[in-house]
């Protein structure tokens, strides 16, 4: 029974960690006033790239740092599309995505078949064999040591530091911002670059941990996923990352009711994560209120200094 | 010397026009370059991507085979892309049209009627928008976000169309493959060009084209819904309801990416699959861009994506390239398209060096830095 919760819990937060860092990084894009959609293209392509890193080299961490790059550069030509040429957030974003799944599927066709060692779990000697806690606290792969950290900082960082101040006013007024002289497109330019390089490492977590492979359109919808995580948030860290793992847990019991041999059809079990997607963003988006006082002001407009 | 951007008085409609053509010629600029650098005579990367799948009868009938669905889907969303109303769920919407309108055409397995086919592409229509009212619903009623809802959606109903043929639907003599009965003549779109592909389903497209012409360029609610996308307050002011116009949009791209579901599986592929698009549903999207939100636009554009669907396809064959690279050139041709876009709004103006002290002062103002 307990090595039972143990699977269960441990799953659970594995399913979750990706999404952890893609809506992590999102939130900080949005933060600043730019709605990032390409957060399903800047997984995959961090992930392709991570994964291609990893089995070329044999060097995992050198896969992650890869990945993590890559998700930033292509951050970076959503930046200039959005940012610099002032076009329309959603639709670059799309056209990240777009783009996105078709790279990663250029560069992944030569790995579709290599198989790599995950990342291993971590072990903290003691605390690792206190029984429930130790397995699911003190052994856990680095990665998700790394998620708990960034949630700490992020934190820190949005609520306590005057960067994050700084942040919050672009995207809450980017006019008045600019106008006591602070660089909105630059200060934008680092937030959208900070979501992609997470969004990578979400890809990284994906291909070099929970599988560890590389599949064709593996992400299967969690960059979107993570786009609601943050409305489903209030753009509130602490939540993003409770709501991820609810997220995990929903793909676990569906796979987990597969397991028992319940006779539902595997298909409809599968569209579990996205039906349930669908009713939080419902039940969070109900009330005008909570959506109009907790999104930044200025999310998804475009800004120009000398307009 | 040095050059800043500054807003244009008027927006430029010889800039509107000219972008999807700079975008087009900037996307085969960098293809050349990528196929030297790949080490492809670019010569014969050009003539394997842009002139063989085209140089005979056969090759222009996939032309429009594949055209159709991206042209009916484009002027579905491009109608809601106008009132800023963003359906991203017509692969789904795609697919759900090629459940209903497939399903008939399995429940009524031993007609003959001639009915049948035209009560198929009316339920596919119906099985686009009653996906496509979910999200309109949900964003009318609960204020939720229609892109993520639409977007979810796809996968929900590719999931359902995978488990339609694997079980409940499965061809009962076909080897457990997932797959329904092949749809009998009478389910069929038939043939228009001999020895082609090319299928009535073309023909339905260039109608749907017709009416969403129609529709934007003399109705009224066309009118008002191009208002909402430019100026939303006037639009409010005028009291035209927001709400209508979130309906009409996502029902206008679920209707139509219903029909082209239907078109697709009565017609190229004659039965339903668990996969019947290769993201015509998102192609589409950049179609509807690259057409500047026009049908006739949208018509040209959907020529030129469906070209670079077959070129992908030919390269893979004459050039041993990835069909996956089709997909990467989709997504640079929309990436210079929003980049060229720039331009409509706003110029470039060269400054020169030795200013005087008002340029530099209203130069000054256009600073970023404190």
């Amino acid at each position: 029974m307990n090595d039972a919760l143990v699977g269960i819990i441990l799953a659970t937060l594995g399913a979750g960690t990706p999404l952890v860092f893609a809506a992590l990084g999102e939130l900080i894009t949005e933060k600043s006033g730019v709605l990032n959609l390409g957060v399903e293209g800047m997984m995959l392509v961090g992930a392709v790239c991570g994964f291609a890193v990893a089995a070329d080299t044999g060097s995992l961490w050198l896969g992650v740092v890869t990945a993590m790059t890559a998700g930033a550069f292509m951050a970076l030509l959503f930046g200039i599309l959005t940012l610099t040429f002032q076009a329309n957030q959603v639709a670059a974003g799309l056209a990240l995505t777009i783009f996105g799944v078709g790279l990663s599927a250029y560069i992944g066709l030569q790995y579709t078949s290599v198989a790599l060692t995950g990342l291993q779990a971590v072990h903290i000697p003691l605390l690792s064999s206190i029984p429930l806690l130790g397995p699911t606290i003190f052994s856990l792969d680095p990665l998700m040591y790394l998620s708990f950290a960034l949630l700490a900082a992020i934190t820190y960082f949005l609520y306590r530091s005057k960067a994050g101040l700084l942040l919050r006013a672009v995207g809450e007024s980017p006019r008045s911002a600019h106008s006591i002289g602070y660089p909105v497109i630059q200060i934008r330019y680092l937030a959208v670059l900070f979501g992609g390089g997470m969004a990578g490492l979400g890809g990284a977590y994906l291909a070099l941990v929970y599988t560890p492979l590389w599949v064709e359109g593996m992400t299967a919808g969690r960059g979107w996923i993570s786009l609601a995580l943050v409305v489903f948030a209030t753009w509130r860290p602490a939540r993003v990352i409770l709501g991820a793992y609810l997220f995990g847990g929903v793909t676990i019991l569906q796979l987990h009711v597969q397991g028992l041999g319940i006779d539902l059809p595997s298909q409809l079990l599968s569209s579990l994560p996205y039906i349930a997607t669908i009713v939080v963003l419902v039940l969070i988006s109900r009330d005008v209120n909570t959506i109009r006082l907790n999104a930044p002001a200025s999310i998804g407009k475009t800004f120009h200094p000398s307009v | 010397m040095r050059f800043k951007i500054e807003p244009r008085p008027e927006p430029s409609t010889r800039m509107a026009y000219l972008s999807p053509l700079i975008a087009v010629g900037l996307t085969l600029f960098t293809g050349l370059i990528l196929s030297t650098l790949v080490g492809t005579n670019p010569l014969a990367a050009f003539y394997a991507f842009f002139i063989a799948p085209i140089d005979d009868w056969y090759g222009l009938g996939e032309l429009g085979v594949k055209a159709a669905p991206l042209m009916l889907i484009a002027v579905g969303l491009a109608i809601g892309f106008r009132a800023n109303v963003w359906n991203i769920g017509a692969e789904g919407q795609l697919a759900v049209g090629a459940i209903f309108g497939g399903g008939l055409a399995l429940w009524f397995y031993e007609s003959n009627s001639v009915f049948l086919l035209p009560a198929m592409i009316v339920a596919g229509a119906f099985g686009g928008m009653l996906w496509a009212s979910i999200p309109a619903f949900l964003r009318t009623r609960f204020n939720t976000n229609e892109i993520l809802v639409s977007l979810m959606l796809n996968y929900v109903a590719i999931l359902i169309l995978s488990y339609l043929v694997h079980d409940p639907w499965r061809d009962p003599s076909g080897f457990n493959f997932p797959e329904s009965r092949l749809f009998t003549d009478a389910a069929s779109l038939p043939v228009i060009l001999d020895g082609t592909r090319l299928h009535a389903g073309f023909i339905i497209a260039l109608l749907v084209v017709a009416l969403g012409w129609v529709f934007v360029r003399k109705s009224f609610v066309g009118y008002q819904m191009q208002v909402a996308g430019m100026a939303g307050p006037a639009a409010l002011y005028a009291g035209f309801r927001r709400r209508h116009m979130i309906w009409i949009g996502l029902l206008a791209g679920g209707g139509a990416a219903g029909i082209a579901g239907i078109s697709e599986v009565s017609g190229p592929i004659g039965q339903l699959l668990p996969s019947v698009s290769p993201g015509y549903g998102y192609a589409a999207i950049i179609v509807a861009f690259v057409g500047r939100l026009h049908p006739l636009g949208i018509l040209l554009a959907s020529l030129l994506m469906s070209l670079l669907y077959l070129g992908g396809e030919s390269a893979q064959m004459l050039l041993g390239l990835p069909s996956a690279v089709t997909g990467v050139f989709q997504g640079v041709l929309l990436f210079y398209l929003l980049a060229a876009d720039l331009f409509i709004n706003y110029r470039v103006r060269r400054v020169p060096a030795a200013a005087t002290v008002a340029v530099a002062a209203t130069a000054a103002d256009a600073e970023v830095t404190p």
